[in-house]
């Protein structure tokens, strides 16, 4: 009897695309699934070539989800390459004020739009009220407020890149602009309002978390490392610091490390059937070393935070798996409202900040020819090392997204979800397809950004017996 | 159509690193070289659920978005609002922004998408190609032409064109 392939193609409510195939028996149990990126990398070669002050620029154009990280980790790449080792107070404050408004806009948006139907109506709920149209309809207070939270972190944007596309705020050395007083202002007359959404936003994750805990803690979950970039005292920050890695029970893996030495400890592993690449620690191998990254991972990896609703909330967090690593998928969400509350009080706090009204911008040193730089994107780790030449040419590029590095972590919640919830069954339902969707939204992929997606490749669905022949062709939308 | 007090806001959208896909942003700097009174402009990467809080204040909306496919060198056609199922930040239809704004905010302001023909579109580079810099220029010109008229050509695009479809229809799903 042929065994069976179901696809759920394209995965929804993400950021590009994907495919997961999951191959069945005759008895309909589960062989093996995979999630597969069917695009082609290629735009490291763009930049080849390219003056590496244009380059922060360029990277915007990877996607238009999140320009800001990849402009700001080009910045600071570019910093190295002028030798500027300090930016002016102005500068650094300024481009934190520009990541915090990204990671606020992010963060809120994938939350009440792409998350928050699942959560609201069930993950088994009607699809044609199982969306963001949906939760119009019978939330409208909380549809309004996102949309305000997600135009107010693009304001902030506009206000400290300049413009939201085209951005060029941040330039190698510093920025070409401070904060007006007349652009704080603006700002900071919703801000306290940003605040309280986000305190309101919190609480629906963690209240949403705890009260159907049960179901969600194995929902999608497994054991693995985490990874995320900390201060030197293990502070959570997400524009700059050194990366560290757990385990699942809180060992340190990696600790304080200087992004020019990334390629001595971290390795990507290539495998035939996906263009994404597997990201480990070297020291554990492909095996038992990846590891995720994001909201979930950052909690995990910090001692603290440095606001305090979002410490508060974080000690909260940490306290459902006693202080040890929390390994529940969904429990992503939550992590993902504390980082929102802490983006909202650190916009708030640098608003009031007069070191954004500064006029001393750029800063320059002993020119360098190779430089790395690590962010915390808002969906995590997100790492730029580049080449230049003495005639100021970019001559090598190696961007490693966040989504490439929950490539591995997204494929087990993947297999764990169809394991729990389709293998064996008699007939597979939309709701169970769902169910697999809702493992990988839960890790807010951005699959264009990890791809770095060269033109539309053509998506092919096709179930395909033992003996390599098609037998049928099935969508999912 | 009176243009007396009427706002319009003028929404260009593309990847300009996408080649041609540049066209909506393209269109939305050269409408702003114009300086047309009462006129907004705005330009992204893509149609985002915010853009509902943005032509909330407005009278009129143009969506200006390159197009793969349907009439050279452009098609204007009106737009309402519309309920959809799918949703990314990808891939916000301007059915979608107007039936946000409409939802959220009891707006619902004239609406037209403005799909400029593009040709290149599947490569890095910051570039139009030379035909569509020309179907370009008359898109141009025809905004420029629709607000000397009080916008009564806007008023007159038919609904001909309803089989084009712009990059967010085809190339974002």
């Amino acid at each position: 009897m042929a065994e069976k392939h179901v696809y759920i193609e394209p995965v929804t409510r993400i950021e590009g695309h994907a495919k997961v195939s999951i191959y069945l028996d005759e008895k309909n149990k589960v062989k093996q699934a995979r999630m597969h990126v069917v695009e082609f990398r290629g735009f490291e070669r763009f930049v080849q070539g390219r003056p590496y002050w244009e380059v922060p620029v360029l990277v915007q154009r990877l996607c238009g989800i999140c320009p800001v990280s990849h402009h700001l980790a080009a910045a600071k790449a570019m910093d190295r390459i002028v030798g500027a080792k300090k930016l002016t107070a102005t500068a650094e404050k300024v481009r934190r004020l520009m990541h915090y408004g990204q990671t606020f806009q992010s963060h809120a948006m994938h939350f009440f739009h792409l998350a928050s139907p699942d959560l609201l109506f069930g993950f088994d709920a009607d699809p044609a009220i199982r969306n963001v149209f949906g939760v119009v309809q019978k939330h409208p207070d909380l549809a309004v407020q996102a949309v305000k939270m997600r135009a107010y972190g693009q304001e902030v944007i506009k206000a400290t890149a300049g413009k939201r596309i085209h951005g060029t705020g941040a330039i190698p050395g510093g920025v070409n602009k401070n904060l007006s007083l007349a652009e704080r202002d603006v700002l900071l007359k919703d801000v306290e309002q940003m605040v309280a959404w986000a305190r309101s936003a919190l609480g629906i994750a963690r209240d949403y978390t705890t009260a159907h805990l049960k179901e969600l803690a194995p929902f999608g979950s497994f054991d693995s490392n985490h990874g995320g970039i900390v201060r030197k005292d293990g502070t959570l920050d997400l524009y700059d610091g050194r990366f560290r890695v757990k385990d699942a029970k809180g060992s340190m893996v990696i600790d304080q490390l200087d992004p020019m030495k990334y390629l001595d400890h971290i390795a990507e592993e290539v495998r035939s059937w996906s263009y994404m690449k597997f990201p480990f620690v070297k020291s554990l191998g492909p095996g038992k070393g990846w590891y995720r990254v994001g909201p979930l991972a950052r909690i995990n990896v910090c001692d603290r935070i440095d606001t305090p609703e979002a410490e508060a909330a974080r000690v909260e967090f940490m306290k459902l798996t006693d202080g040890k690593p929390n390994n529940i998928t969904m429990a992503y969400h939550w992590a993902r409202m504390i980082e929102l509350v802490h983006a909202a009080e650190k916009i708030r706090d640098l608003l009031h900040d007069s070191d954004l009204q500064g006029a001393d911008l750029v800063v320059k040193g002993e020119r360098q020819f190779e430089a790395v730089a690590v962010i915390e994107a808002p969906r995590g780790t997100l790492w730029h090392h580049y080449r230049v030449n003495e005639n100021d040419q970019v001559t090598m590029a190696n961007l490693i997204v966040s989504t490439t590095q929950n490539n591995e972590p997204m494929n087990q919640a993947v297999m764990k979800v169809v394991q729990d919830h389709i293998s064996g069954k008699a007939e597979i339902t939309e709701g169970m397809l769902n169910h697999v969707e809702v493992a990988i939204r839960a890790y807010d992929p951005c699959f264009s950004c990890a791809t770095h997606a060269l033109g539309q490749m053509p998506l092919v669905v096709e179930l395909i017996d033992v003996h390599g022949n098609v037998i049928e062709k099935r969508g999912r939308a | 159509m009176s243009t007396t007090c009427t706002r319009m806001m003028v929404i260009g959208y593309g990847n300009p690193g996408r080649l041609d896909d540049g066209l909506g942003p393209a269109f939305a700097e050269r409408v702003t070289d114009l300086r047309l009174p009462s006129v907004t402009v705005e330009a992204d990467y893509q149609l985002t659920v915010e853009d509902a809080v943005r032509i909330a204040d407005y009278d009129m909306v143009l969506f200006a978005d390159a197009s793969v496919s349907g009439e050279e060198p452009f098609f204007c056609r009106p737009v309402v609002a519309v309920k959809g199922t799918e949703f990314s930040s990808h891939h916000v239809a301007p059915e979608q922004v107007l039936h946000l704004a409409a939802s959220l905010f009891g707006v619902t302001p004239q609406a037209w998408v403005l799909g400029i023909r593009g040709y290149e579109f599947d490569e890095f580079g910051e570039r139009l190609s030379e035909p569509a810099r020309q179907n370009l220029d008359q898109a141009v010109k025809f905004f420029q032409d629709a607000a000397n008229s009080g916008w009564q050509l806007l008023a007159d695009a038919g609904t001909g064109h309803g089989q084009a479809q712009t990059t967010t229809t085809t190339r974002m799903q």
